[in-house]
């Protein structure tokens, strides 16, 4: 059937940008009104502006140690997407290796990350490096898994078309089984965007020297909560942010997905 | 072109072994349209998936152009009863998935594609992706993806049972008018009496349980053959009820008419 096109393009545009950037306003606006309306200290739930004062106090402080929690979740992220595509198409390759390792790393997978933390201190030591090492913790078995999940579901009669082209399994593995394998890979991807930022802040409320996680560990110390909301204010930004740009990134790579699925 | 001979198949199940296919006899003239007829359960796909060498027989000798089957050839197509469209695929690139697996140059096969699509009428669509197309125009890219091999058999597995009514005419039609034109060796595989009386030089009807070819008809009507009001209306409908009483029994026979007798 041909595209139906009856939503103009501004109605689209509304859609897609208007109605999130409508429901932050509408949902920042609740906040103040909740403080003004039950007459809440700022030591306790600071409003929108005492939220915002604080950011515009330290906006060198503050970017910078965002700065240190983005890289940190971005290296982290790409380690865990690079590593957990290429163990699950390893694992799809074989079902011998996959059946050894899947209970194996669905125990992995339940063992709490943070339990973890301690252990990277002693393995690791200071700095970033344990950190990304956490975030990497976090994001690669939901990549795995779904990645996993996607190159297994193969639809029969696509397999067996490519059998009756006596396609070679290569042929098979890259014309077929991978493409269709993506739409599940961005699903995990983007579970694993906030995972990521998850990681980064538990290495760093842990360990806190640098980053947005040390800046809220800070700021509880010195009763300043109107600060740490600016710290949590710019997570919840990045971890949109991030969020978004892996949907855009399935957009551009993956067009038909929304089209079959729906 | 195609000789099967005492061709048997059981298939493993929990509760023992299944005898789907049991000594069949066929030998399918190069050129010729053979449909294959059946109800549900008979080992009409068996077959079809025995001669494309998807799967080995159990016992017998199943030989295409003399030589033995026993992997997939390049020079038998089949056409499934979904269209088995990759999604992410432009139509032109669906089409071209053969040639890109047999590693032939593209440049020398997209005339080629471009001229099966005109041929089904979908040219114009070559830069669309399957979910913009309708069933019916879905299965014809299937069938351009299955004629690019230029194969000497065509293997059907109830192609157009997914699509509605009259598209299914309409496909039928069509195909029988590709036939004529390619002269390829199809089997196709149905259970409609319509299409297979429209279609087939014989029609091989399948028993069920354990499959075995009851009975091959000949189906004499001069081509081009068409639904509704034609000048053969008498033989189709022979035709049509001497498969009916093979395939449903007896007290299917409409006013008791001997089938035996019928001209066919």
């Amino acid at each position: 059937m041909p595209v139906e096109r009856t939503s103009s393009r501004s109605t689209h545009i509304w859609s897609t940008a208007g109605l999130p950037v409508l429901g932050a306003v509408l949902a920042v606006a609740l906040w103040w009104l909740a403080t003004k309306a039950f007459n809440i200290e700022p030591f306790f739930l600071p409003a929108p502006p005492d939220v915002v004062d604080a950011f515009l106090r330290l906006p060198d402080y503050l970017l910078r140690e965002a700065w240190v929690t983005l890289l940190e979740t971005v290296t982290g992220f790409g380690i865990a997407a690079v590593g957990g595509l290429a163990i699950a198409i390893l694992l799809a390759a074989s079902r011998t290796v996959e059946r050894m390792t899947l209970p194996l790393i669905a125990g992995i997978n339940a063992v709490p990350k943070v339990a973890l933390a301690p252990l990277l201190l002693v393995w690791i030591g200071f700095g970033t490096q344990p950190k990304i090492v956490m975030v990497v913790l976090l994001c690669f078995f939901p990549i795995l898994v779904s990645a996993m999940a996607g190159l297994t579901s193969t639809p029969n009669d696509l397999s067996e078309l490519a059998n009756s082209l006596a396609a070679s399994w290569w042929q098979t593995f890259v014309k077929v089984r991978l493409p269709w394998a993506l739409p599940q890979v961005f699903v995990g991807l983007k579970v694993a965007t906030s995972l990521a930022i998850v990681g980064a802040i538990i290495g760093e409320v842990i360990q806190p020297d640098r980053g947005l996680g040390s800046v809220v560990v800070s700021s509880g110390q010195s009763a300043d909560t109107p600060l740490a909301f600016a710290a949590l204010t710019l997570l919840a930004l990045m971890g949109a942010g991030l969020f978004y740009l892996v949907g855009a990134l399935e957009r551009i790579l993956v067009p038909w997905a929304r089209a079959i699925s729906s | 072109m195609i000789n099967l001979s005492e061709v048997s198949r059981t298939f493993k199940s929990r509760t023992g072994t299944v005898k789907a296919l049991e000594n069949i006899n066929l030998d399918i003239r190069d050129g010729e349209f053979m449909a294959v007829i059946g109800r549900s359960g008979c080992g009409k796909s068996t077959l079809l998936r025995l001669i494309a060498g998807l799967i080995p027989q159990s016992a017998g000798d199943v030989r295409v152009g003399g030589e033995p089957v026993t992997r997939p050839r390049r020079d038998v197509a089949m056409m499934f009863q979904r269209p088995a469209l990759l999604p992410w695929r432009t139509v032109l690139g669906n089409v071209l998935l053969p040639v890109e697996i047999f590693r032939w140059h593209r440049s020398e096969h997209r005339d080629h594609a471009m001229r099966l699509l005109e041929m089904t009428g979908l040219d114009g669509f070559a830069k669309r992706l399957p979910h913009e197309l309708s069933g019916g125009m879905q299965q014809r890219v299937s069938l351009c993806r299955a004629l690019i091999q230029r194969p000497k058999v065509l293997l059907m597995d109830e192609p157009f049972s997914a699509l509605d009514a009259l598209t299914r005419e309409e496909m039928a039609a069509e195909l029988q008018r590709i036939h004529m034109d390619l002269g390829t060796t199809v089997v196709f595989v149905t259970h409609s009496i319509q299409e297979a009386v429209l279609l087939a030089d014989r029609v091989a009807v399948l028993s069920a349980r354990p499959g075995r070819l009851q009975r091959l008809v000949d189906i004499d009507i001069p081509r081009p053959r068409s639904f509704g009001h034609n000048a053969h209306m008498d033989q189709v409908a022979a035709c049509s009820a001497e498969l009916h009483q093979l395939l449903l029994g007896d007290d299917y026979s409409p006013d008791g008419a001997k089938s035996s007798d019928l001209p066919v």
